[in-house]
């Protein structure tokens, strides 16, 4: 019998995503109220309101306890309030970036920040997905306002360009999404994942399988693992800046959600069926993605590459099959995205009105130029290279250990390897910047606040690799051993 | 009498019109979009034909969120359309290539 009665304490697990609809209603009103002429405004309290968001994912999470609320559509439980509250932060951090670029090049509007909050919506369902109803409509939140904030430069043709291809390739993954849902629904009888897995143990028929091939097809989409990745270097070159630093960051946490609500939490009995397809993924975005890489000379496009190689490593952590694994890509995919947000934080830093400092070139000398700024691209590029003591070294040693746990060897030989190979072009900047002659290139602005926020991006990204228990012990935590 | 496997056929040719229409289709941008709705409606048509044989109704709950969300997705892909538009003065896929690499 179900229980139709309305109580607040069934929905109060809920919060964060009630709150941030309401949150997205205001911020429109405010936006036609308080901000026409100032919408500088505007941006302040969207800022305001996803600080309020991580206070009340906080506030209203109850530790250690696993509810399951709506007929199985929702799930709380410790692992979405971590990938909750690292959401609302890295998108708060986003946002601050993206301000004075935004100002500078009079994107300034309301609609931006209301679509990255509704982008931040889509990214909350996913993390907190128990049925196949919510896991599309989540994916779709998110992916129509990614679409929208790529085009958001009306007057940029390769925006428009980067946005046409990102929407036609999305809405075929959405396409094969759908009607993979659709076999597993008709197969199994049902759209909630626990009745689904249970369809699973034992012998899966054709067309079990045949629908989990294409939603883990869609999946790899969303991630941008090769060979579906078609659409990552378009729009990280082609999107501006600002909206790259979003589409870089936050749904990759999106990413790992999907792919831990629905195949290793969702789908746990049928482990065998997709950690040979996820490792074939793996396999092929970490080469790919690695040795492309290297012959970029656009740094936007050459981080679109590694985006897809440092994929590869969230994948082999679920390849795995083990809470080991999953533990290892959350950690690597948090780790992952901090030191993205800086990245990105220096190319905004350095760009000016119609100089978008993301050619290798521009970063040539740029010690002599602008020494702490080159100093903070440094340590990120040692991070995301993976060199101790850097954070990025532990995020993937623990990947690595993972995979020797599970007897992968061949696979974690592979990781190695593409780790060395991808060392190269990380470096490369490194080297452009301390080493090359500087080019004739605009100097860089103070802006303090901005400098002072990416810097402190950068000395977390140092403190975390000196002390990396104190992330891991959290990872460790949220997610249940299975 | 039409049975279930009718219905899959017909779901599964339809799904491998509107790829085909994609990835043949060398021209024309706004073909592209109405493909892209022909691979959503086949997915609906699977849908509601699993859920009538289940007596189920929680496909066809399902085919209502995908009609509002094609809705939604072919307005941002005309947006985006018409955007492209005003840059290129033309809607031709073949025009679309100035990002490689």
């Amino acid at each position: 019998m179900n229980d139709t009665t309305f109580s607040l304490a069934a929905i109060l697990p809920a919060m964060p995503e009630i709150y941030l609809t309401g949150a997205i209603c205001v911020l429109l009103l405010f936006d036609v109220f308080f901000a026409l002429k100032r919408p500088e405004r505007t941006a302040t309290f969207a800022l305001l309101l996803l600080l309020g968001g991580a206070a009340i994912t906080l506030a209203t999470h109850e530790f250690g306890v696993r509810q399951v609320l709506f007929d199985s559509m929702y799930i709380a439980d410790d692992l979405g309030m971590l990938l909750k509250l690292a959401s609302f932060v890295f998108v708060a951090v986003a946002l601050f970036y993206s301000n004075d670029y935004l100002a500078r090049r009079k994107l300034q509007q309301g609609e931006y920040y209301v679509l990255t909050l509704t982008a931040l919506l889509g990214i909350l369902v996913l993390t907190s997905a128990g049925n196949l109803l919510s896991v599309y409509v989540g994916i779709e939140l998110l992916s129509l306002s990614l679409y929208a904030l790529v085009a958001f430069d009306r007057d940029n043709g390769i925006a428009a360009e980067a946005a046409m291809k990102y929407f036609v390739l999305g809405a075929i993954a959405s396409g094969t999404l759908l009607y993979g849902m659709s076999l597993i629904y008709g197969l199994s009888g049902s759209l909630s994942l626990q009745v689904i897995n249970h369809a699973f143990s034992g012998e899966p028929s054709l067309g079990l399988i045949l629908g989990l091939a294409m939603v883990v097809v869609a999946i790899a989409f969303k991630f941008g693992a090769v060979p579906f990745h078609m659409w990552v270097p378009d729009v990280y070159q082609g999107a501006p800046t600002s909206v790259t630093l979003l589409v870089a960051s936050a749904p990759k946490i999106a990413s790992f959600a999907v792919a831990y609500r629905l195949l290793a939490e969702g789908l746990g009995d049928a482990t065998g069926t997709w950690t040979q397809m996820l490792a074939i993924l793996a396999v092929l975005s970490l080469v790919a993605g690695n040795i492309i890489a290297i012959a970029q000379t656009n740094l936007r496009r050459m981080l679109a590459y590694s985006a897809i190689s440092n994929v590869g490593f969230i994948l082999l952590g679920f390849v795995t099959g083990t809470s080991a694994g999953y533990q290892a890509s959350l950690y690597f995919t948090i780790v992952y995205v901090m030191v993205v947000l800086g990245t990105f934080g220096v190319i905004l830093l350095g760009s000016r009105n119609g100089y978008e400092a993301d050619e290798l070139d521009d970063y040539k000398g740029l010690a002599a130029r602008d020494p702490s700024l080159a100093f903070i691209m440094a340590v990120f590029m040692f991070s995301t290279a993976g060199i101790p003591p850097f954070v990025g070294f532990w995020a993937k040693l623990r990947v690595i250990e993972a995979l020797i746990g599970a007897d992968h060897i061949w696979l974690s030989g592979v990781a190695v390897l593409m780790s060395v190979i991808g060392a190269f072009y990380y470096l490369r900047v490194v080297w452009l910047m301390y080493f090359d002659a500087p080019g004739d290139r605009p100097r860089g602005e103070p802006r303090l606040s901005l400098r002072f926020v990416v810097g402190v991006n950068a000395a977390a990204a140092l403190a975390l690799g000196l002390m990396p228990d104190a992330l891991l012990d959290v990872c460790l935590k949220v997610v249940r051993p299975g | 009498m039409i049975t279930l496997e009718h219905m899959l056929v017909l779901s599964g040719l339809l799904f491998a019109l509107s790829v085909a229409g994609i990835f043949i289709n060398r021209k024309n941008v706004i073909l592209l979009l109405m493909c892209i709705e022909l691979l959503l409606l086949s997915a609906n048509f699977n849908f509601v034909a699993f859920s009538r044989y289940l007596g189920n109704i929680d496909g066809q709950v399902f085919v209502f969120f995908i009609l509002t969300v094609a809705a939604a997705e072919s307005a941002i892909g005309l947006a985006i359309l018409v955007v492209l538009f005003r840059q290129r003065r033309s809607i031709d896929v073949e025009d679309m290539a100035s990002l490689k690499g």
